[in-house]
């Protein structure tokens, strides 16, 4: 199947838009009508066609903005892709896991020839025809994360295991809601969560670590987590906060349905077979409460969803300036009726 | 003793002797000094006879210092000076030397990230807190670092953008996170207090 | 793990590596084998007889990833696992076991390591000597068997690795020279010991008396399971009570019984079996490495690939 690419930008004019398949495919995050921290983790197994689970990888209409979205952001601050020394086989890891797994479910667009350690990786959407060496850095252009985290959608974090804790030790980051790289590389998995509020308290954290420590190669698992951003921007990191947090103070009752947008993660964690670390990909997708409200349910869930939130998330996710405006606008859309569980639309 | 529920914080303890450490090193920060002399008077001589100790502070505050009988005692003007002195005696140093620092957070957090480049690993470093609860901190955007910042909303001494302190600290930087405290309302900010002592 | 993702294979081939000590090839017998990292090991399920034991040996083939190598040394006091290995497993034996699993890594972040291993415990070693190598990071090992004839893998890594392969032999009177390797290692040196429990307790004992830290010191210890007299296990949520045999674990019994648990090295060293102790009629011996001094001494937890029950007996949360 060929993806149709489209060309919007994440930052200027804003011209992020999704296609009528890009709304009914977006991975709506409540599965009832309020929302709470839980370990929703499942395995990370092949969902229905179409849906954002169809493949591993997900890879989407707006893959070549995001990729020339994610370069402009490097060519400001490279310190957003970062590795520690002692990750380079984990690197290597994820160049063998990205690379497969793209070649193998979208062969229009992606395809890698082996022949021992030399590689050959074509990706048609960004004109790239390369020959390496797999373990071999210097063949390549960029550090082997950098370079195939250059073409694929979402974040990446590195994950070394030691000492019975989990750290944060190398990563590409350029899509993330007010986190930075930079600032947490080298930390355990207790310390990188630090800043989230109530999950702490309820064990959350230390049971997810147990699970994670024991992460099996060949069971990926996932989990969805959801912010919400004003206009359409990927990166809407700490380091740019002065750029972008302004965009809070502007929605208004006649544009939230333009401005505001529903962001989710989908988190995936992996064990890497080489390094024996773990990498977490976190893939970020955007949809417009205009786009949003098309789905009647998702449109009546979301606004009793912000109602009921607790005022310890409303802000941490800082959604503290919009969230009444929005609810405002949002009660338009919900006449009361009760709303079938789970994720989908009626 | 600091204790706080920051969770990337480190937790401090107090200065105890490792009795098998074949060479002791400690770094001491102003008030770090009381951290030290207790240290001293608890250990034996044999521990005494393997202790290096340098100190950056008030000369006079060090006296107390000098009756122990140790194998090596340094004075050094600032934190930055002594720290260059650190990297001397790590660039060279054995597994079975032990780090003890006391003093005050930002002291430490730069003792602790000095450490980690000769693969010292953090947790092995016996730290005492003593003195103001000032922080260091980084500036998000420009990355500048900002000593003994006491209040919650501060300048940045590197770029000039108002910084609000976040309860996060990365101990690779040796420093708290500070944003921008009126991105959102640009002119407008927090009250500032003084709550970092 | 406990859920039916074993892969199934076959013995290619049997060499015996050095007196009581064989080595099994095993090839997959659908699909490719997964990769896996220096220090992982499988956990192969031997059916002996009525009898289903599961045991955990390290993964030592290097460079050809189409089959695993394990290396096995036959114990007579044993469960049967081992000798039922040397002596019913041929050539042609269809074997299942679990993906691989390292809770042996190697530290990435040092800057030097030394290796200790003491008879089978070398089979961890050989692929962490290879992979320190391809990564041109700096290490030694010290390799210290009873006599030549069992020291296996011993002529191979020195081979392979000349200037920083070092034998001893018990019968020759040679040691390793513990106290001499941790004097002068530079600043982010780690060790790691595999062998007899007494081995690992005394050299990890001598690390932090030559004042290392305790996170520079590493120790691969896979417990068997004890043998013991019989009691019977109330399993509270699936509302039955079973038996556990003398030669049996408790989690083989679960599982034999048809319930699911979670399990992963079954050595007594993960966690993941940890399992809530409802009552307890009798005293559970603890076998394992992973429960806190505090909460065995509560008796609210046991580790049920390893740990059993000397009394009568006991209600489980499974």
């Amino acid at each position: 199947m060929s993806i149709a690419f489209t060309m919007d930008k994440f930052r200027d004019d804003f011209s992020f838009a999704n296609s009528e398949h890009g709304i009914r495919r977006f991975p709506f995050p409540f599965n009832e009508d309020k929302y709470m921290y839980a370990i929703n983790i499942e395995p990370h197994t092949p969902g229905p066609v179409g849906s954002v689970f169809e493949f591993q990888i997900d890879v989407d209409e707006h893959y070549v903005a995001e990729m020339r979205d994610r370069a402009l952001v490097l060519d400001e601050d490279p310190l957003r892709c970062q590795a520690l020394p002692h990750m380079m086989l984990a690197q290597w890891d994820l160049v063998e896991l990205l690379m497969t797994n793209m070649a193998k479910d979208y062969p229009d667009h992606f395809s890698l020839e082996k022949s021992g350690d030399r590689w050959r990786w074509i990706n048609r959407p960004l004109s790239i025809d390369q020959i390496f060496t797999f373990g071999d850095p210097a063949t390549l252009p960029y550090p082997p994360m950098e370079y195939i985290t250059r073409q694929s959608q979402g974040d990446f974090c590195l994950v070394d295991q030691r000492d019975g804790n989990l750290w944060m030790d190398a990563g590409m980051v350029t899509t993330q809601p007010d986190w930075s790289l930079d600032f947490d590389i080298g930390m355990n998995f207790m310390e990188w969560h630090g800043p989230v509020p109530l999950a702490h308290e309820i064990g959350i954290f230390d049971r997810a670590l147990k699970f994670l420590l024991n992460l099996q190669i060949g069971r990926p698992v996932r989990r969805l987590n959801w912010t919400m951003t004003i206009n359409p921007r990927l990166d809407t990191s700490p380091e740019n906060y002065h750029k972008w947090g302004i965009d809070r103070s502007t929605v208004k009752l006649e544009n939230v349905g333009e401005k505001v947008h529903l962001r989710v993660e989908l988190q995936g964690l992996w064990r890497l077979p080489r390094s024996n670390a773990i990498l977490f990909t976190i893939r970020c997708y955007l949809l417009r409460l205009d786009e949003l409200v098309t789905v009647p349910k998702w449109a009546r869930r979301l606004h009793r969803v912000l109602q009921t939130l607790p005022s310890e998330l409303v802000d941490y996710k800082g959604l503290s300036r919009y969230r009444d405006t929005t609810i405002n606008w949002l009660s338009k859309f919900d006449d009361g009726v009760p709303t079938s569980s789970g994720f989908g639309p009626d | 003793m600091l204790f706080s529920g920051i969770k990337s914080r480190p937790l401090y303890a107090t200065l105890q002797p490792d009795p098998f450490a074949r060479f002791n090193l400690v770094l001491v920060q102003g008030e770090g000094v009381n951290a030290a002399v207790r240290l001293l008077e608890c250990a034996g001589d044999q521990f005494r006879m393997r202790t290096t100790i340098l100190y950056a502070g008030a000369a006079q505050a060090a006296d107390r210092m000098r009756s122990f009988q140790i194998q090596r005692m340094q004075f050094l003007p600032t934190i930055e000076t002594l720290l260059v002195r650190v990297d001397g005696f790590l660039a060279t140093a054995m597994m079975g030397t032990r780090l003890y620092t006391a003093g005050t957070e930002g002291f430490m957090g730069q003792v602790i990230q000095h450490a980690g480049n000769y693969f010292i690993d953090h947790k092995s470093i016996i730290t005492e807190h003593c003195g103001s609860l000032a922080r260091r901190i980084q500036c998000i955007h420009c990355r500048g670092a900002t000593e003994n910042v006491t209040t919650n909303v501060v300048r940045c001494s590197h770029c000039g953008v108002d910084l609000l302190v976040r309860d996060h600290y990365s101990r690779r930087l040796a420093a708290f996170m500070a944003v921008s405290a009126d991105a959102e309302a640009p002119g407008t900010l927090p009250a500032i207090e003084k709550i970092f002592r | 793990m406990s859920d039916g993702r074993e892969i199934s294979v076959r013995v290619s081939d049997i060499t015996v590596v050095a007196k009581d000590i064989k080595r099994f090839r095993l090839q997959p017998i659908s699909g490719a084998l997964p990769l896996f990292s220096a220090g992982s090991h499988i956990v192969v399920s031997i059916f002996a007889d009525d009898r289903r034991i599961r045991n955990p040996y390290s993964l030592t083939s290097v460079g050809d990833p189409s089959g695993y190598d394990i290396s096995v040394l036959k114990t007579a006091n044993s469960r049967g696992g081992s000798v039922f290995m040397h002596e019913r497993v041929t050539k042609g034996t269809e074997l299942v076991i679990s993906q691989p699993v390292n809770l042996f890594p190697i530290n990435l972040s040092g800057r030097k390591h030394i290796l200790l291993a003491g008879g089978i415990g070398i089979t961890p070693f050989i692929t962490m000597a290879h992979q320190l190598a391809s990564l041109n990071q700096p290490f030694q090992l010290h390799y210290g068997s009873r006599s030549k004839e069992r020291g296996a893998y011993a002529e191979s890594l020195k081979e392979a690795f000349p200037d920083r392969v070092f034998l001893y032999r018990d019968d020759e009177g040679t040691f390793i020279p513990i106290d001499a390797l941790l004097r002068n290692q530079p600043l982010g040196t780690h060790l790691y010991v595999c062998g007899p429990e007494g081995m690992i307790n005394a050299f990890l004992k001598a690390g932090l008396a030559a004042g290392w830290p305790k996170e520079s010191l590493h120790a691969e210890r896979f417990i068997a399971p004890s043998s013991g007299k019989p009691f019977s296990v109330k399993l509270v949520r699936s509302g039955r009570t079973i038996k556990v045999d003398e030669h049996q674990s408790i989690l083989e019994a679960v599982e034999d019984a048809g319930v699911k648990a979670p399990y992963l090295c079954r050595g007594g060293a993960c966690g993941q079996c940890e399992t809530d102790v409802v009552s307890c009629d009798g005293e559970i011996v603890h076998s394992d490495n992973y429960l806190d001094p505090d909460v065995r001494k509560s008796g609210s937890k046991i580790m049920i690939c390893v740990s059993r029950l000397n009394g009568f007996e006991l209600a489980l949360n499974l």
